[in-house]
């Protein structure tokens, strides 16, 4: 079989795959832990972690229960990253049709968006503290650049026609930006706004093991100090499947603009 | 009054003269067709009437004033259509009254209207990719006629269609031009549509481009009554447009040996 097969596969097989890979993968995990290779101190067994997980779900650690930490993670996730969004898309669809604008920013924003997300969080903690404010600039910074950078592109590269049929008909520099670039660059932004979701959920757990109160972030912390192997698991496992959640419906939310633009 | 004036229009692209005194003189609602061999610069020409693109030398002017930016008053209709895709099409034919600040009960009763008139009644809702070709060009005029425009600056605007819907579409703007008479602009590589739609034909050379012939045909449909000819294979069938349409040819194509010399 060739790398790029010419037959698509069907969904189901799509899925029958994906699972096959999840099977295949805790299947490791189990070997690599049923058969003592490595101790259960470094690595838990997954039925423990799936017991300690299933645990959490009604008993509460760190303070809460374990889906009250999701929530409490995802109320401040959401807030850092519609903020990164609602500055980010503006500024960037603004920076693609003001050339001046584009060269006072973008030096500037091409320095900062180097620094790690999680290099912020002592000046998070400083500034804004460790409840909500703290780790919101934290998701802000992880989530804010796919954000802008994706807009900019988008108003950057519209095609020109569309720009001309504009002029010609009279548009003003806030109608082109409101009807034409940002229209235009729903698919280039919807896609930012994916990678900025899930950079955002990255940086969110990372704030969270330093700084909140709450928050599956700190309840790994909290399992750390506790030497619970399975609770810092269960975590991780929390966050994965939060964050394929939330990417599922991003990109179902992109499919859908490219189909209403027929783009399919 | 609305005429489109070329006064020694120049036009360099770097080093490359593409344009060279085109001298041109549309009067106030005549339709002249701008033909030429291709890459001549004729496109160029009626961006500069748009105000998309400006002279390096000479002047363009729309009426009494000279071309600075585009605007409302000289609409165009590209030969890709430019439609908004993701407006419908009530909302792209909305989109310039809109921009005129024209009071919406106006613009619902202007854009009715145009649609009537362009048999788009019934797709106000539908998005231009739902349309065929044709029927996204008709938008496409609607567009622009809506604005009642000083002038009408056409590109290639047949050029993206089928043989079939071409001919289609040409028959239904002779039409228009008939009930609501404006100036036009009308680039095309095509003769024949030249002959058919234009009032005069100016023929352009190869580059540097410049207007080398114009050739009234106004005269000859008015004596030759092509008018009554509802279908234009009549009219082409007609001695007079075969000799007119004969005589351009032989002026393009000498530009096209030059071309190959």
């Amino acid at each position: 079989m060739s790398a790029r097969s010419s037959r698509r596969p069907s969904n189901l097989e799509i899925w029958a795959l994906g699972i096959g890979g999840l099977i295949v993968f805790f299947g490791l995990w189990a070997g690599l832990s049923g058969f003592g290779l490595v101790p259960p101190r470094f690595l838990p067994s997954p039925a423990a972690v799936a017991e300690r997980m299933f645990f959490l779900i009604d008993h509460p650690f760190a303070g809460a229960t374990l889906p009250q930490h999701v929530l409490s993670s995802l109320g401040r996730y959401g807030l850092g990253f519609l903020l990164a969004a609602a500055i980010g898309v503006p500024l960037g669809l603004f920076m693609g049709w003001y050339g001046l604008l584009d060269d006072i920013v973008s030096t500037v924003f091409n320095a900062l968006r180097f620094i790690a997300p999680i290099a912020w969080v002592p000046f998070a903690a400083l500034w804004f503290g460790t409840g909500v404010g703290g780790p919101i600039m934290v998701i802000f910074a992880g989530a804010f650049p796919p954000c802008l950078i994706n807009a900019y592109r988008g108003a950057k590269f519209v095609e020109p026609k569309f720009l001309e049929a504009a002029h010609t008909l009279g548009a003003g520099n806030l109608r082109i930006i409101v009807e034409v670039l940002l229209p235009a660059s729903i698919p280039s932004i919807v896609s930012g706004l994916r990678v900025g979701a899930g950079l955002g959920w990255q940086s969110l757990v990372g704030a969270e093991l330093i700084v909140a109160s709450s928050g599956v972030g700190y309840m790994m912390v909290q399992g750390q100090s506790a030497v619970s192997t399975p609770t810092v698991l269960s975590g991780m496992i929390a966050i994965g499947i939060v964050g394929y959640c939330v990417d599922l419906g991003l990109r179902e939310m992109e499919a859908f603009t490219r189909r209403r633009r027929g783009l399919v | 009054m609305s005429t489109i004036t070329f006064e020694n229009v120049g036009r360099k692209f770097d080093s490359v003269v593409a344009l060279e005194k085109v001298n041109l003189h549309v009067r106030d609602k005549e339709f002249v067709a701008i033909v030429g061999p291709s890459g001549c610069g004729k496109t160029t020409c009626l961006r500069m009437a748009a105000g998309l693109d400006f002279p390096s030398s000479g002047t363009v002017r729309v009426g009494t004033r000279e071309v600075v930016a585009p605007g409302p008053d000289r609409a165009v209709v590209f030969q890709q259509f430019a439609l908004f895709p993701w407006k419908s099409v009530y909302d792209n034919i909305d989109f310039g009254l809109r921009n005129k600040g024209v009071p919406s009960a106006e613009r619902a009763h202007r854009i009715a209207a145009v649609l009537k008139v362009m048999n788009l009644e019934g797709y106000e809702r539908s998005f231009p990719h739902q349309l065929s070709g044709g029927m996204q060009q008709r938008v496409a005029i609607a567009r622009a006629y809506v604005l009642d425009p000083v002038v009408l600056l056409m590109d290639e605007p047949f050029g993206a269609l089928d043989a079939q819907t071409r001919v289609l579409m040409q028959e239904e703007l002779v039409r228009l031009a008939r009930v609501n008479p404006r100036t036009v602009l009308f680039i095309t590589h095509g003769v024949e549509e030249a002959v058919y739609l234009a009032d005069r034909v100016a023929i352009m050379t190869r580059r540097p481009g410049c207007i080398k012939e114009i050739i009234d045909v106004k005269s000859l449909r008015e004596a030759e009554h092509w008018n009554s000819l509802p279908r234009i294979e009549d009219v082409m069938d007609l001695e007079s447009f075969v000799h007119l349409r004969t005589m351009i040819w032989k002026s393009l194509r000498e530009e096209k040996v030059e071309e190959r010399n």
